[in-house]
């Protein structure tokens, strides 16, 4: 009983992990720039299907597709923020929804023109496929796996905002990007700067999800809702609630899933309608 | 008009009221043409059944956004419960089309009320998380209940009477058509009435400038669960009218996919003119229509690109892109 209960609270982290992977840039550049950008979403597809090609038309290994997912995908997400974001910075939160829906829509056509509609093979190598017996537990590898790179990037991104020059910097421009303009910083740049980061972190989760998650053109739509929630209840511009929302949507939603499967999704869109009319800027949100 | 006499501003009011209500040519020629579909031999009545109810749908969702600036991400619910209360209506024996959507329009008119209670005080992105989130709990309800709902095969063995115990519904859509376009039109009636009303001026006012409402003594909030109350009862309408005239329904009538077509639809046509709505309709299912006929997968590529032309270079959609290019010629 007990070892199943701390199962799926494992599982739930897991999955929590790789939510707040995927949304992290988004909370960042949302409360940064207040723009609302869904076709975070298709960034990570791409990155799942940068991590599939590599993989397996120029057979690098998997855990350097990670790394090449995740500057691809930056790039591509510094070269959309640049030609198409960047003239929709101050329009009304309905217009960047519908704007960047009609990215992803498209997104999701191109990516079935290239690779099909189907789900996408994924092999990763031997040693993160079955399970291991770790603690008298006996659990998945790749999701330990999961665990261990999002961890790390959870304290490397707390770290790196709290205590570097340049996340200081990050921090001034989420708060007031008038005055840190106004105090000399390149806002623009760091903005620019933080939108490829979170792009290509978004790419990076779409990679690592690939192989539990599974990978298909239909990839943004089933995971849009999530990362919206993740996004809204953790509180924009902030890393820590990111964290936190993911965490407690995952566990939320394998918990649910495995002990009450008549109510489904019920609980986590619960959990968000109440937090939202509580909160309105989410758990970790500031208020003005 | 002098200040001294007490009469002259409410007979301004008066005055002015009396002449935005009054119909202009267009207006008519509108009306007209839908009806005239009806007699044209070989026209596709189904789709043009659907365009109507969208429009009606899409129209539901301007006196929300258009006129009152709250953007809903789950409007479908309200399409939803209409169509469910009309097929169990249909189903468990009450066949009378007309009784059945008025009280498809009720149901969803409380819940809608309730909702705007709800909302009233939240804004921005929470209002929209919030709206999508109970979009999604009444879809996941509907969705998992299939022993009450049919599931994803949708609620089957649904009866409709004819309308007025006259007209049956044939299989080649003329009385659905006709039936849809006169509830329609009557609706699109009460909705002109309402946004050229002073609660439809109260409602911009508020769109505009909350705090200065609330200082001339407007209550914005009731006014907002009020018109969110009117909305969701004329997507009831809808909802119940897709549901009469097609004998079926299924969950997807409020799914999220549904809220954002609305959503699209009405941004094409443009928000604030209530003929956005049905223009937006007209071009959404024509070329929904069209492109899915001629490339089956990609389709939604199209739907996507015509979506970020509009939010990029037509901000306002189709119709007052029209109308201020039709006052610029006028002008020369």
């Amino acid at each position: 009983m007990l070892a199943s209960v701390v199962t799926v609270l494992f599982n739930g982290i897991a999955y929590g992990m790789l939510l707040f992977i995927m949304s992290v840039g988004l909370s960042v550049t949302m409360g940064m720039m207040n723009f609302v950008n869904l076709a975070q979403v298709s960034f990570s597809m791409l990155g799942g299907y940068v991590m599939v090609a590599v993989t397996q038309q120029f057979g690098i290994p998997f855990l350097a597709s990670l790394p090449i997912a995740f500057v691809v995908v930056g790039i591509v997400s510094l070269a959309v923020e640049r030609t198409i974001f960047r003239h929709f910075y101050g329009t009304d939160d309905l217009t960047q929804v519908l704007l960047t829906i009609g990215l992803v829509f498209m997104s999701i056509a191109i990516v079935t023109y290239f690779w099909g509609g189907t789900y996408q093979r994924v092999s990763v190598p031997s040693w993160l496929t079955g399970q291991q017996e770790m603690l008298g537990l006996t659990l998945e590898r790749y999701r330990v796996f999961l665990v261990i790179v999002g961890g790390a990037l959870a304290i490397a991104l707390v770290f790196g905002l709290e205590r570097t020059r340049f996340g200081a910097i990050v921090r001034a421009c989420v708060d007031n990007g008038r005055v840190a303009r106004a105090c000399g910083l390149n806002t623009d740049l760091v903005f620019a700067v933080t939108f490829a980061v979170g792009g290509g972190l978004a790419g990076l989760a779409g990679a690592l999800s690939a192989n539990l998650l599974g990978i298909d053109p239909n990839f943004p739509l089933r995971y849009l809702v999530y990362v919206l929630i993740v996004v809204s209840v953790g509180g924009m511009g902030t890393i820590s609630g990111t964290l936190i929302a993911g965490l407690v949507l995952g566990i939320a939603d394998v918990a649910g899933k495995y002990y009450v499967p008549t109510l489904g999704g019920l609980v986590i869109y619960a959990i968000t309608v109440v937090v939202m009319l509580w909160r309105p800027r989410g758990l970790m949100g500031r208020g003005t | 008009m002098s200040l001294t006499n007490p009469q002259a501003p409410a007979a301004a009011g008066k005055r002015y009221f009396s002449s935005v209500a009054r119909w202009g040519y267009g207006e008519i020629i509108f009306w007209a043409a839908l009806l005239a579909i009806f007699f044209v031999p070989d026209a596709n009545l189904p789709l043009f059944g659907q365009i109507v109810i969208w429009g009606l749908f899409a129209m539901s969702l301007d006196l929300l956004l258009g006129y009152r600036g709250i953007p809903s991400m789950g409007h479908a619910a309200f399409f939803g419960i209409g169509a469910y209360a009309a097929g169990y209506l249909g189903k468990f024996g009450w066949t009378e089309p007309i009784s059945g959507l008025v009280f498809a329009m009720i149901l969803a008119g409380i819940i809608g009320w309730l909702t705007g209670r709800l909302i009233q005080r939240v804004s921005g992105i929470a209002l929209l998380m919030v709206t999508l989130g109970l979009n999604l709990i009444l879809y996941d309800i509907v969705h998992r209940q299939s022993e009450l709902t049919g599931g994803d095969d949708g609620l089957q063995g649904v009866v409709i009477a004819p309308v007025l115990g006259l007209f049956r519904f044939d299989i080649f859509g003329r009385t659905a058509y006709l039936y849809a376009l006169a509830v329609t039109f009557v609706l699109f009636l009460v909705a002109r009435a309402l946004v050229k009303s002073p609660f439809g001026l109260a409602l911009l006012g508020a769109r505009e400038n909350p705090r200065r409402m609330i200082m001339l003594g407007t209550p914005i909030e009731r006014d907002v669960s009020a018109v969110f109350g009117i909305a969701a009862a004329m997507a009831g309408a809808a909802g119940a009218l897709l549901t009469q005239t097609t004998q079926f329904v299924s969950p997807a009538t409020l799914s999220f996919q549904r809220s954002a077509d609305v959503l699209v639809i009405l941004i094409i046509g443009g928000t604030g003119r209530l003929y956005g709505a049905f223009v937006g309709a007209f071009v959404f299912l024509f070329l929904r229509d069209w492109l899915a006929a001629l490339s089956p997968v990609y389709w939604y590529f199209w739907i996507g690109f015509l979506l970020v032309i509009v939010v990029a270079f037509f901000r306002k959609g189709i119709v007052p892109s029209l109308e201020t290019l039709a006052r610029r010629v006028r002008r020369r």
